[in-house]
């Protein structure tokens, strides 16, 4: 559901913020962005493919930002849950769900979609 | 690509056992079809005796309904038996006409019920005990007659008669031993069987062999060799049972005394695999569920295409379902001429445990009473573990091994409301509730959809105690050795050996050497392979931070808001003031909420913001203090007393042995945390006796104790020996330390360890071998090179992993 690989271009900068490139996040880590309706955590996989979650864990708002990646999930750091970071779902049979949020990369720079999504 | 066809005959619980793992692991591979001669969805066949005895009803102990068959679009054929396989045209025929074409196929046909086949084995009100129909049967028979005779005095003998007594039958049973359960009791707890279910009103015949089943439209009654008559209305047979291999014998499939099967669970026709009671696996069958279900799921793994797991056989234990008689065997219980055994006998409280041993290890467990530490017993003897240390203790169960606030719990009378697991705050009822409603199985289960037991395990035992008393049977055959991970089929030790034979140098490398089914691998494994190559390479490996825990990559504790503890190092607990005025000054410059002293006799900083670590590092560095690994699996604290210095007790100056101590070990990683202690005499005010390494300060020397642990299971040390000198204390400090690093799993501290190999074993390394212990003690202090350098220090001087500290981007 990411545009990781595509160019899309910004449609309007009000949305869309600038937040680094590749290489300021960690493979198989993540870094936080701070914004004023709080942190979002954003993950680069082994694959280098990036997502971006709030920084909250289902279970009890842990910093998912702060867990170990691994394959398209991340374990969080608090009580070990895992959640999936395309949907933000806890992994199965947990429950729950942080909010997930766009990111679009144009000439090699990540941007953050600033509207948070719960999906389903 | 259009799907294959997978057909199951046999919608028993093997056979769907196969399928939920398989739809687990492939959901979308293969179009299923399965055909059942029962006319129902698959039910949990062992709780037919509760059913019988009225304790359950057939509603509780149906597995799965239509609608699971539905959502997972699997085709069921109720009520039609399978009579014919084509195998060169891969068809199955049933006996109303019906067939479909397979590309596999799966044989789970379960068993028969022997039945003697004495004259009038035929009439009316002759039945078994196997299935539904069956069960219905005793229920109806027992609203009209009385007299009910169970031939056989096994298993399922026993809870038949049981059930049949429950429901105001007069029951007898025959049996041609002179004991009951003869295959899994010894003739002392056969006795006191007989005894406990004589006293529940049920009659016995043994030594009778039965000639001939009297009656004319229907039984009437039971006549045996030596002229004996009873009277009866409904006879059961459980003499045993055969696997059921009719179908495939006729269809040309391998067969022996069942289907003979390899180690990935295929028949000798590569397109047909077999699971369940029906197969014959390296000569031996199984008629106990949890052999079976390990089969389901290698083979399941098979058909789905991913699998190198192998099925290399079991050992099963048993537990006779009748309730307020508890019995529980396992393994080799009679011995011979090798083996010797220990005896517990209490009459009066109708208790009985017998341990047959042999080189050190339990061979076989028979017990009768009291039998919560069958379990326990049971895992030593599939571990092979090495008893000596403990075999004066052993016969009065864990709860006796300085479990201390744990011991001795069992769950069968405790409420639903009663906390089973603390950490996740998990009462019985939600725990049996998850186990009936989710249709749990194994203790893995549990812990994944209820926490129980998730955390730190100690309340495992309870939890496998509400298992067995929920399902009714015993589901607990574990593979003997567990895997490293769900991303592999290798154990912690076989991992560990072939990074060292390999030369392994890189997370990556082993993964890849020993194909790990995900390519990245998980949170479990990343940080163990991280240990095993760091303490087998120190020099050559490069330490992969991101596949540690959040602690260990921040170099300070994780708190539930998200904030940070800082605790610097307070060698063997000595502060200056100096350090003190630096702690303060910290503490009031960064506006730290909380400064608490640890339990660790050290100073603690909570509630720091992750940004301001390397800041506040960098001021506690410019008075000296460093790291002090509070957060680590690696050494932890040095606790001390003021010792000969001041105290009017003190023997020997167990302040600066402390700091000595701390001094040479700091820094070093190890499987799980590492804590010391050095007290200046046996009062023991450091409390050496509950730590990893301990030091107890004698007017001749020193004493060295090994293994404690003052957590979740308290374990004091045991003596490992006396010694003379600084220098030696120092030596076997080093050596002990370096034997665990290299030697322990990942995640297991010295005192699981230590009873996991034995005390003697660390003796014999340390102690009897001299060269071994100045060898591990010089591979500690090489190892020891590479990991001395102020963690923090680098990171308040931006010299490492700045990013972990930074956010990327900040707007508000
Ligand atoms: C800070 C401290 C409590 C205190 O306020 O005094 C503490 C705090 C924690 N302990 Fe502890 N333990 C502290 C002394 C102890 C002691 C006492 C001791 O060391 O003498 C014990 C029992 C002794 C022992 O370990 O054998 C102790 C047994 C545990 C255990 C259970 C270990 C076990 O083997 O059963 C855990 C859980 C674990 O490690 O998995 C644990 C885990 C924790 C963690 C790290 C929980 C976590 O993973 O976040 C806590 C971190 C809090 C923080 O952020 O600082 N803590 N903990 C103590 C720090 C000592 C220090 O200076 O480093
Ligand atoms: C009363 C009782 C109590 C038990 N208690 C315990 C216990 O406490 N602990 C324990 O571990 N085990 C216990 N067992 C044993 C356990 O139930 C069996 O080991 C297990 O059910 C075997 O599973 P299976 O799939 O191999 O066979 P089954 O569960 O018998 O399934 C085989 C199925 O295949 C069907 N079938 C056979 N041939 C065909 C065909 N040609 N076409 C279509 N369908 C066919 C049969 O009708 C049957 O439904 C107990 C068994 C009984 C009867
Ligand atoms: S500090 Fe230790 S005992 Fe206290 S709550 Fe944390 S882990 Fe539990
Ligand atoms: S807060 Fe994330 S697992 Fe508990």
């Amino acid at each position: 559901m990411l545009p990781t690989k595509k160019e899309v271009s910004p449609e309007s900068s009000a949305e869309w913020l600038e937040i680094g490139s590749l290489e300021d996040i960690p493979r198989q880590g993540a870094r936080v962005v701070r914004l004023a309706e709080g942190d979002v955590a954003v993950f680069r996989t082994a694959e280098d493919e990036i997502f971006a979650l709030r920084d909250r864990c289902p279970h009890k708002g842990g910093p998912l930002s702060q867990g170990i990646v691994y394959g398209k999930k991340v374990a969080c750091p608090l009580h070990n849950r895992s959640v999936h970071l395309d949907s933000g779902e806890a992994v199965a049979p947990d429950k729950g769900c942080a909010a997930t949020y766009p990111l679009m990369i144009k000439e090699g720079r990540i941007f953050l979609g600033r509207r948070g999504q719960t999906s389903s | 690509m259009k799907k294959e066809k997978l057909i199951l005959i046999g919608n028993g619980m093997a056979g769907v056992r196969a399928l939920e793992e398989l739809i687990n692991i492939a959901p979308e591979m293969y179009d299923i079809t399965v055909f059942g001669s029962e006319p129902y969805g698959n039910y949990n066949r062992i709780l037919l005796s509760p059913v019988l005895a009225g304790e359950k009803s057939f509603n509780d102990i149906l597995l799965n309904d239509d609608p699971w068959y539905e959502q997972h679009r699997i085709t069921l054929h109720k009520g039609r038996e399978v009579t014919e396989i084509n195998r060169r045209a891969k068809t199955v025929v049933t006996r109303d006409g019906v067939s479909a074409d397979y590309d596999r196929l799966l044989l789970a046909t379960g068993s028969n019920p022997v039945i003697l086949p004495v004259p009038g084995h035929k009439l009316p009100g002759v039945i078994t005990f196997r299935d539904i129909s069956d069960v219905d049967t005793m229920i109806n028979a027992a609203q009209t007659m009385r007299h009910a005779v169970v031939i056989g005095g096994g298993l399922l003998g026993l809870e038949a008669a049981y059930g049949l007594k429950q429901r105001g039958l007069h029951v007898t049973v025959v049996h041609l031993m002179k004991t009951l359960l003869e295959r899994q009791l010894d003739d002392v707890a056969g006795g006191m069987l007989l005894q406990s279910l004589e006293k529940r009103g049920i009659q016995f015949l043994l030594g009778a062999q039965t000639e001939e089943i009297i009656g004319k439209q229907r039984v009437q009654g039971v006549r045996f060799k030596d002229g004996r008559e009873i009277s009866a209305d409904l006879v059961v047979m459980a003499i045993g049972i055969r696997p059921n291999i009719e179908l495939a014998k006729k269809s040309g499939i391998h067969c022996e005394r069942g289907i003979v099967v390899n180690d990935t669970l295929q028949t000798y026709d590569p397109k047909i695999y077999a699971v369940g009671e029906c197969v014959q696996h390296r000569t031996q069958t199984y008629g106990l569920v949890a052999p079976l279900f390990e089969q389901a799921k290698v083979c399941a793994n098979h058909l789905a295409q991913i699998g190198f797991r192998r099925y290399q056989g079991s050992m099963t234990s048993t537990k006779l379902k009748v309730t307020g008689v508890d019995v529980f065997s396992a393994g080799d219980f009679t011995g011979d001429a090798t083996t010797e055994s220990i005896v517990l006998r209490d009459g009066a409280r109708g208790m009985y445990k017998k341990l047959v041993i042999k080189d050190n290890r339990i061979h076989g467990a028979v017990m009768i009473g009291d039998t919560g530490d069958g379990p326990w017993y049971f895992q030593m003897m599939r571990d092979r573990q090495d008893i000596s240390d403990i075999r004066s203790r052993l016969l009065h169960g864990q709860a006796h091994l300085g479990d201390a606030g744990h011991g001795g719990a069992t769950t069968i009378g405790m409420s639903d409301a009663t906390e089973i697991c603390g950490c996740n705050g998990v009462c019985k009822g939600e725990i049996v509730n998850a186990i009936i409603g989710k249709k749990l199985f194994t203790l893995e289960e549990v812990r994944s959809h209820t926490k129980a037991s998730s955390s730190c395990g100690s309340c495992t035992g309870l939890v496998e105690q509400i298992l067995a008393a929920t399902l009714g049977g015993d589901y607990s055959a574990a593979p003997k050795e567990k895997p490293l991970c769900p991303c592999t089929d290798y154990t912690h030790d076989e991992v560990r050996q072939a990074i060292r034979e390999q030369r392994l140098h890189t997370i990556d490398a082993v993964m890849r050497r020993m194909e790990w089914k995900n390519s990245d691998g998980c949170a479990s494994c990343r940080p163990a392979l991280n240990y095993y190559l760091i303490s087998t390479w120190p020099a050559e490996t490069k330490d992969d931070y991101q596949a540690r825990f959040i602690n260990e990559r921040a170099h300070a504790n994780i708190q539930k808001d998200g904030t940070y503890s800082v605790v610097p190092r307070i060698w063997g607990g000595v502060v200056t003031p100096k350090e003190l005025h630096a702690i303060a000054a910290v503490a009031e410059q960064f506006e730290v909420p909380e400064v608490k002293i640890t339990g660790g006799q050290r100073i603690d900083l909570l509630g720091v913001k992750k940004e301001n670590l390397p800041a506040v590092w960098r001021e506690l560095g410019k008075a000296g203090l460093v790291s002090g690994h509070a957060y680590a699996k690696a050494l932890r604290t040095v606790k001390t007393c003021v010792g000969q210095e001041w105290c009017r007790f003190g023997v020997q100056n167990s302040t600066q042995m402390g700091i000595t101590l701390e001094k040479m070990t700091w820094g070093s990683w190890t499987p799980h945390k590492f804590k010391m202690a050095v007290s200046g005499c046996p009062r023991n005010c450091a409390e050496a006796t509950i730590k990893d390494f301990g030091v107890v300060a004698v007017e001749s020397g020193w004493e060295l104790h090994v293994g404690g642990n003052g957590g979740v299971k308290v374990r004091v040390t045991d003596l490992l020996c006396k010694v003379k000198t600084e220098q030696e204390v120092l030596e076997y400090c080093g050596a002990f330390m370096q034997l665990y690093r290299e030697e322990a799993r990942y995640l297991e501290r010295t005192a699981p360890w230590i009873e996991r190999v034995g005390l003697s074993y660390v003796k014999q390394q340390l102690i009897e071998d001299a060269d071994k212990r100045r060898a591990l003690y010089a591979r500690f202090l090489d190892s020891q090179k590479y990991v001395q350098t102020d963690p923090w220090a680098q990171r308040a001087a931006a010299e490492v992993h700045t990013h972990e500290f930074i956010p990327l981007k900040q707007v508000v």
